[in-house]
């Protein structure tokens, strides 16, 4: 291993985090700030290439490994390594934070430094999050990454915005002490923070089997509050109104993420015998979540909210996937994820855009708005169509392999999910006709000007994106894929007896 | 005649006996020095200079502790024990000192408060405070309390001229006699029931004879006044009253280093005397604070008050840590009792630090409302505010993450599962308060003008060295624990150990 191979993950996290503290000490030139920002999260996004042109896709188990001593006691370690389904987030992150630098060139005008600070070291949190290997390590940035958004929401936020940030702070920081208390008992019977450690040896501590329900609902709890599953959402929707564009970008695109790459981690990792024991009815939950996320978005009148309870909608596909213990569907939920970030992220991005020229994300101000934005109109079309599961665009290979291992776990689950991806059609579809159809219905629109060339910058690299996962899928499954018949190994005796129902 | 000489040697103090009480020495040689000169100085600069000198004097305390450190060991006749546990605590109550007398200039020169026995005061109390973590003898502790607390009673009424500042002084002086009465009399019953006011002999006598109701009645009557002393729930109630009238930078020093002291002879008389019946006491009285604490602050809207019923709360997560019954346990609790200590030391003396600059002349703008927009007027001194409530929620990277961490995880190898929990839903609930200044600060536009003078060097340097101390325990907590758990070995009287445990078991059988 070279010396770019031994470091990178280091590299890579704290990039921005370096970014945000030359940032500090910058003069108050906004130009300046915003291009600075831009640069590094470019060069963050460029150093987490190198993971997966480097990667060994036949390899199983961790890569770009790096283990130090931090703490002598308790034994924490820092240690960080990534294996398929890391990568693949941690370069979703990178990929998304300049696009919300360039969404935010314009819609962000008072306190701009802190603005640009703040996105820095939320980028280096959650990439944290993904990379870390130490349990404690893991706590640390999935805590750090909750003052930032807090921030985002509360400082750069719309009306209701004190009131969403703390609402989404206090949401997120009680389930999480749940997920802190099963790590310190973790910690006080294996007397090691270390994921490989503890997943190899927890079997043989005497308390375990007594104790493994709670340890699995303590991190049960923490990461359904954030994916948000059904009935821990109603922060999500709240958050993700009063946030500013970027925040909601990386609200959607990444955060939640947090919570179903937790879940694939760390419930199927260390407790294979309680995920099993407790699927039916988290499947259910993540059922009900689809259907009424849904149902629910159909019916709003915000456009944002529309996309808000979207994504409770298309994260359900994930836990659903997650839970149904296939290939498939493992393969499928962690498709979803990368996919629900590309498209959901790029119609934040649009929402955004809308937002900067009239002020509202009400759909009814809207109307014919094809004819003055034409450009706007084919951009919003695209990721519409990416996110509803069009064949051929990234959405349709995640929900497809989702459904197809829900369908393996209990027929009637994949029936009922499969009833989702007609719902998403209705209510983005209806959503785009009411908006760009039809005669144009307010007079102020007919001036509205079309896309800038920064917007589209930022919009522009999802929908490519989108169209090359929905065309070549092979190219991140060959990574994905051992890493999840490596999780699915761990649990042998659950696929025959999930499958033979 | 050598037998003689020995005794005479004894009882005759030699001269590394005073190099064991060498920073209290020079403490006190400053505090005269100050009231020497303060009649001899000019008014108008009598708050700088003399400050100065108070401040020089904790750092030659500082300095003769760490060369103090070198000398362990019993003095004045197995009065005072210098160890790895009483030079940790001297370090602390002098660092605070230090830091809360730079941040005291500029709030000294606001109030127009002359303040020349004002530092002589904060001196003697650190004198007394040392003692308490150094005094092995029940005697001496209670003689070091007294001068502490004195020291502090007059502290709390410094704004002379504001009528809350005086009743503040009052109640705590009232109260604080009363509490210190309680211990005094558990002192006297402890000596009637075992014959000794010295730790080490009570520990001994409670080990080899049967534990009478006077030894229960002792240690209640002592749990009592150190109780008051460390405002744990239910002798809590004195606190939110004191703490609001109190000086802001007073309430800075005594929600921290009495408090240090107070809990220094806690863990003595909790664990080398091995107290015995103490655990539902404690247990009781840990989630009591935590939960009075955290619940009566969510509704406060002054800040000085919503400090206090959050350091109540503090004082319940650190008595987590002393509800551990099994040798192997109380050694890991009490160095995260430990911990805590500084960990809270260093964020609550900071955060006053900023509360008592944003004050102003005649303390008036201590409440919430006071704080918003500051994260647009002054974004520095909102940062660092921020950094300590940061740190007093438990957030990773600071002080109080790791102090909690540390609390929480010897409770739970120890098995208090149900106190964990109490504690970590606390933390949760703790969060939202002090997220309430946060939000305050950067999420409202300010309504009233608010003057904020920028930040004098004194004050500067203050925050500097408690945004270190945060940030360094958050970050890089090993040496500090490792002095901690260090100092727990020598706090556990060698009967824990396992060749003691050996030595009993060996000699059962031959007394059967």
């Amino acid at each position: 291993m070279n010396f770019l191979d031994r470091n990178i993950l280091t590299l890579v996290t704290f990039a921005p985090l370096a970014g945000a503290l030359l940032l500090a000490f910058f003069p108050r030139r906004d130009r300046d700030i915003r291009i600075f920002s831009f640069v590094v999260s470019l060069l963050a996004f460029g150093l987490s290439l190198h993971l997966p042109v480097h990667f060994h896709r036949n390899l199983v188990g961790f890569q770009f490994e790096i283990d130090k001593p931090w703490v002598s006691s308790p034994n924490i370690h820092y240690h960080m390594a990534i294996d398929g389904i890391s990568l693949w987030l941690v370069v979703l992150t990178t990929f998304l934070t300049p696009l919300c630098v360039l969404i935010s060139w314009k819609s962000v005008h008072d306190r701009v430094k802190e603005f640009f600070i703040l996105l820095l070291i939320l980028e280096t949190a959650l990439i944290g999050v993904f990379t870390s290997l130490d349990l404690f390590l893991f706590y640390f940035f999935w805590e750090a990454t909750l003052i930032p958004m807090a921030l985002l929401i509360g400082v750069f936020g719309h009306e209701r915005k004190v009131y969403a940030a703390v609402k989404f702070f206090m949401y997120t920081m009680i389930a999480s002490v749940f997920m802190l208390a099963a790590i310190l008992w973790l910690y006080a019977h294996t007397g090691s923070f270390d994921f490989v450690y503890i997943r190899d040896h927890i079997g043989s501590v005497s308390a375990f089997p007594a104790a493994s329900l709670w340890l699995f609902l303590g991190f049960f709890i923490a990461f359904a509050v954030k994916v948000p599953l059904f009935p821990f959402h109603t922060w999500l929707p709240d958050a993700h109104v009063e946030a500013p564009t970027a925040g909601s970008v990386l609200l959607a695109g990444v955060l939640l993420k947090m919570g179903t790459y937790g879940m694939l981690r760390f419930n199927l990792g260390l407790f294979p015998e309680q995920s099993r024991q407790n699927a039916s009815w988290i499947m259910i939950l993540a059922l009900i979540g689809i259907i009424y996320g849904a149902l629910v978005a159909m019916v709003q009148p915000n456009m944002k909210k529309l996309i808000a309870y979207s994504s409770v909608s298309h994260l359900g596909f994930v836990v659903l996937g997650i839970f149904s213990f296939t290939q498939s569907g493992l393969n499928g939920a962690m498709f979803v994820m990368l996919a629900h970030g590309i498209s959901t992220g790029g119609l934040f991005m649009l929402a955004g855009i809308l937002h900067e020229r009239r002020h509202t994300y009400e759909i009814s101000a809207f109307g014919g708005l094809a004819s003055p934005m034409p450009v706007y109109a084919a951009s919003y079309l695209f990721i519409v169509l990416a996110s509803v599961g069009l064949p051929l665009l990234n959405g349709f290979v995640g929900e497809f392999l989702v459904l197809n291992g829900a369908f393996q776990a209990r027929p009637i689950y994949g029936i009922l999910g499969a009833t989702g991806v007609i719902w998403s059609a209705c209510y983005l579809l209806w959503m785009f006709q009411r908006v760009f159809y039809g005669k144009v219905t307010h007079p102020v629109n007919n001036g509205i000007a079309d896309m800038l060339g920064f917007e589209k910058a930022a919009v522009w690299p999802c929908a490519v994106a989108a169209l090359v996962m929905g065309v070549a899928p092979i190219l991140w499954l060959a990574a994905i894929d051992p890493a999840v018949q490596a999780t699915l190994n761990s649990l042998p005796q659950m696929v025959s007896k999930v499958v033979g129902q | 005649m050598t037998l003689a000489l020995a005794q005479l040697q004894q009882t005759i103090p030699q001269a590394e006996d005073y190099i064991r009480i060498l920073p209290e020495l020079i403490l006190s040689l400053f505090g005269i020095l100050v009231m020497v000169l303060d009649p001899l100085v000019d008014e108008e600069k009598s708050q700088k200079s003399l400050g100065v000198i108070g401040f020089i004097g904790t750092l030659a305390a500082l300095a003769s502790t760490w060369y103090m450190a070198k000398f362990p060991g019993l003095a004045f006749s197995n009065t005072i024990r210098i160890d790895t546990f009483s030079v940790f605590f001297h370090f602390l109550v002098i660092a605070i000192a230090a830091v809360v007398i730079l941040s005291s200039f500029e709030y000294m020169a606001v109030q127009k408060i002359r303040a020349g026995e004002y530092y002589a005061l904060i001196l003697f109390g650190v004198v007394g405070m040392s003692l308490m973590s150094s005094a092995i003898e029940l005697v001496l502790i209670f003689i070091g309390l007294e001068i502490s607390s004195i020291s502090t009673y007059i502290l709390a009424g410094f704004r002379r001229n504001e009528a809350s500042s005086s009743e503040s002084s009052l109640k705590y002086f009232l109260l604080g006699s009363f509490a210190t009465a309680f211990f005094l009399y558990g002192v006297a019953l402890m000596f009637g029931a075992t014959g000794s006011t010295n730790i080490d002999v009570i520990s001994q006598r409670l080990q080899s004879g049967p534990v009478g109701l006077l030894v229960f009645t002792a240690m209640a009557l002592m749990f009592v006044g150190l109780g008051f002393k460390v405002a744990i729930a239910p002798f809590h109630v004195w606190t939110p009253d004191v703490y609001e009238g109190a000086p802001a930078p007073v309430v800075g020093f005594m929600s921290t280093a009495p408090k240090a002291a107070a809990f220094a002879v806690l863990l003595r008389v909790v664990f080398e005397i091995n107290a015995p019946g103490r655990f539902w006491f404690l247990w009781v009285a840990a989630a009591l604070s935590m939960t009075l604490g955290n619940v009566a602050a969510l509704v406060q809207s002054n800040v000085k008050r919503l400090l206090a019923y959050s350091s109540i709360a503090h004082a319940g997560y650190l008595l987590v840590a002393f509800a551990m019954t099994s040798p192997e346990n109380s050694l890991t609790g009490i160095s995260a009792a430990m911990f805590y200590t500084a960990a809270y030391a260093a964020m609550n003396v900071g955060a006053f630090a900023v509360v008592s600059h944003l004050a102003n002349a005649g303390e008036r703008y201590v409440n919430l409302e006071d704080y918003e927009g500051l994260g647009r007027s002054s974004p520095l001194l909102a940062a660092t505010l921020t950094v300590f409530l940061l740190s007093l929620i438990g957030i990773p990277m600071t002080g109080g993450f790791f102090a909690k961490f540390y609390v929480f995880s010897a409770a739970l190898r120890a098995n208090l599962i149900w106190l964990t929990i109490i504690g970590v839903l606390n933390s949760a609930i703790g969060a939202y308060y002090y997220l309430r200044i946060i939000v305050v600060m950067y999420m409202r536009e300010s309504r009233k003008q608010v003057p904020v003078s920028p930040v004098s060097p004194g004050l500067g340097l203050a925050l500097a060295v408690s945004i270190v101390a945060t940030l360094y325990l958050g970050i890089l907590p090993n040496r500090v624990l490792q002095v901690a758990q260090h100092s727990a070995e020598t706090l556990i009287p060698p009967r824990f150990s396992p060749a003691g445990v050996a030595q009993t078991t060996h000699s059962t059988p031959d007394s059967q």
